[in-house]
């Protein structure tokens, strides 16, 4: 136990300035975003189009530098490091991105994309280097001869796997995967999918999976945490969460889920959320998810006022909802027993 | 009798790489105030099946068959004969809300253009049947609404309003090509309520092409499978989740995670070429159940239960092993 954490993200804060087109502020990203992953474990991150999940893959990655708080790696503080003193560390955290055309350079050799981390580390040259990169070919189920070729010639899910093999390459103790599958088809999407689940049991590594998809969190991922416009709402091991979702928000994304049994589809309750994401420019106060919250009278007017704190209400499970925390059940939504 | 009648309809691509046989021999009927699922990855011919019965595509496309609406067949009409089905009759909608909406007008301007052109309403009228049409489509203050831009709804909002747009001549049959598939499970479950809304309300046919079996487990009453230009497997949705009979329909619905699912199933290997007409089943390369029959033999459609057409040499609803 005396090992940290693979990753520690503590209290992350990102805001983005915006100036021109009349309006001058601050896009609040990510606010105040707290949670570790362990050794070998998959944290899936969840949240729909602007809830900031990417800005903290990003943030980790330290693409985008945290306006303030705190990222560790292996214990080691990550957030202020010049790109040189990072660049040894780069290889305990690789990225797999979302887009397999964007994600490759079209004028390198798959087999070049795949080595190149090797090269740029210093861990392979010559010969051994070909050698480490024929055996990752291999690893991830792509035939040899494809290493000659270019990205534009592979299809996405052969790409996807280039992309994943690369990340892969320094054998790091952390991926971070930002919708690796959501730009492929439904068949190609479950092989992705298997690969990643094997390959993490074979090698161990530890990994932030990010998506909008919650099927594939359920599937993949040992613990959840639900964001909604900046904050994590909800934390939980994936099975209680699925099992017992508790914040407002987590319910009606799970109600709104579709899955593919028209006699379960059909028979779910909706959770219907009024209104529009609110803008990150000026997020509400207090509770963000106030203004679309169906039980919004019942919070009243704590939420106006108070920002709920994300607290657990036992085995690891976290919610920053007010109702909540008063041990009231917010109950818009049971997941229902599907039988199959 | 039915609303639309396919029947052998082929589309035919002419590259530079020589020809692409987009669809091929694809027959279907939709009924009136039907909501028709036609599901298939990326390059099934699903989207081009549709765009070519009101000639939407390019002109290196070569379309042939029938397809009969309401006394009419379309693939044989004059072009001036088409435009008045075309937006008014049958109405499109499109994925990508944003690049299908012109950024420099007001969104209820894009809407009266279609009433004015096809109904000939004054501007007054058509404004004033656009707000009737945005309050239908449940935008809340059309009043306000309808005097902003494209930019300055969200991306669920645009979409209410591309479905405004197509249900401003009260179409008989609306057809939906990945409406959701941009959107937020949130906002794509509101799009879904309001394509139930719609047919029960309007009585109007819908077809929803999609690769998201949830989206047609959820709305649909009969689905269509598609792979590789064809026709693989039709039903009523039930029928099609219970007893899937095509190995690529029981492929695509054990690859999609489901809560207490196994290891996914996959489908190896990849979409044929279309660049030569099949001369064997088109899926046998990827299939479990591939034999020298269906390697040697294009399977035919065929009934085997009520309703419940498809066209495998052996079908059935296992996940055979390999």
């Amino acid at each position: 136990m005396s090992d940290p954490p693979v990753l520690e993200v503590e209290g992350l804060v990102k805001h983005f300035p915006v100036r021109g087109f009349g309006a001058k502020g601050v896009v609040h990203a990510v606010d105040d975003v707290s949670f570790a992953i362990g050794r070998g474990e998959l944290l899936g991150l969840v949240g729909e189009s602007g809830s900031g999940k990417s800005t903290v893959a990003n943030c980790i990655m330290r693409l985008v530098t945290p306006t303030d708080g705190a990222i560790r790696l292996k214990g080691v503080d990550i957030t202020h490091l010049s790109r040189r003193a990072l660049r040894p560390l780069r290889r305990d955290m690789h990225m797999v991105f979302q887009d397999p055309y964007s994600s490759l350079d079209p004028r390198m050799t798959c087999g070049q994309i795949v080595g190149e981390p090797l090269d740029v580390q210093g861990l392979a040259r010559g010969r051994d280097l070909d050698a480490q990169v024929v055996k990752l070919f291999d690893h991830v189920g792509l035939r040899d001869e494809l290493r000659f070729r270019y990205p534009h010639e592979l299809s996405g899910g052969q790409r996807q796997r280039v992309g994943l093999a690369r990340a892969l390459a320094v054998s790091p103790a952390l991926l971070v995967a930002d919708e690796p599958v959501s730009a492929l088809d439904v068949s190609v999407q479950a092989s992705i999918l298997n690969l990643l689940r094997d390959l993490q049991q074979e090698l161990g590594f530890s990994c932030l999976f990010i998506t909008h998809d919650l099927a594939t969190v359920e599937y993949l991922c040992d613990r959840v945490a639900v964001m909604y416009l900046g904050k994590i709402v909800e934390l939980a091991p994936t099975a209680e969460l699925f099992a017992d979702p508790k914040h407002p928000y987590t319910q009606s994304l799970l109600s709104a889920a579709v899955v593919p049994d028209p006699v379960a589809q059909r028979a779910r309750q909706r959770v219907v959320l009024e209104g529009d994401l609110p803008s990150p420019l000026e997020p509400p106060s207090g509770c963000r998810f106030r203004t679309r919250c169906p039980l919004e009278e019942r919070s009243a007017p704590q939420s106006h006022d108070e920002e709920p704190l994300l607290v657990d209400t036992g085995g690891g499970h976290l919610v920053a909802c007010h109702l909540v925390a008063r041990g009231e059940r917010p109950e818009l939504f049971r997941p229902v027993e599907v039988s199959r | 009798m039915s609303l639309l009648d396919v029947e052998g309809l082929s589309v035919r691509f002419d590259t530079d790489d020589g020809p692409v046989h987009a669809v091929d021999q694809l027959s279907f009927t939709l009924a009136d105030g039907e909501v028709l699922g036609v599901v298939g990855e990326s390059g099934c011919g699903k989207s081009v099946s549709f765009m070519s019965l009101l000639r939407l595509l390019p002109e290196t496309a070569s379309v042939s068959g029938v397809a009969r609406f309401d006394g009419v067949e379309l693939l044989a009409s004059s072009n001036a004969r088409l435009r008045a089905i075309r937006g008014r009759r049958i109405a499109f909608v499109f994925q990508e809300p944003m690049t299908s909406l012109n950024p420099a007008f007001k969104v209820g301007n894009q809407i009266a253009e279609v009433l004015r052109r096809h109904l000939g309403l004054s501007r007054a009228d058509a404004r004033l049947r656009t707000i009737e049409l945005l309050d239908l489509v449940r935008i809340s203050s059309p009043e306000r609404r309808v005097d902003e831009y494209p930019h300055q709804l969200s991306g669920g909002m645009r979409q209410r309003v591309m479905i405004a747009m197509a249900l401003a001549c009260d179409p008989k049959i609306l057809i939906a090509d990945e409406p959701t598939t941009a959107l937020d499970v949130t906002i794509q479950a509101g799009i879904l309520d309001l394509m139930r809304d719609i047919r029960e309300r309007l009585g109007t046919a819908i077809v929803l092409i999609t690769h998201n079996l949830g989206v047609v487990a959820d709305v649909a009453d009969r689905v269509l499978v598609m792979y590789a230009g064809r026709k693989v497997e039709e039903a009523p949705v039930h029928d099609l989740f219970a007893r899937p009979q095509h190995p690529y329909t029981v492929g695509l619905l054990g690859a999609v995670p489901r809560p207490g699912s196994g290891r996914l199933q996959e489908i190896p290997g990849r979409v044929p070429s279309l660049a030569e007409l099949p001369t064997a089943c088109a899926f046998a390369p990827r299939c479990p159940r591939a034999d020298q029959l269906s390697r040697s033999q294009v399977p035919e459609l065929r009934e085997i239960e009520p309703s419940h057409l498809v066209a495998c040499f052996h079908p059935g609803p296992d996940a055979e092993a390999t």
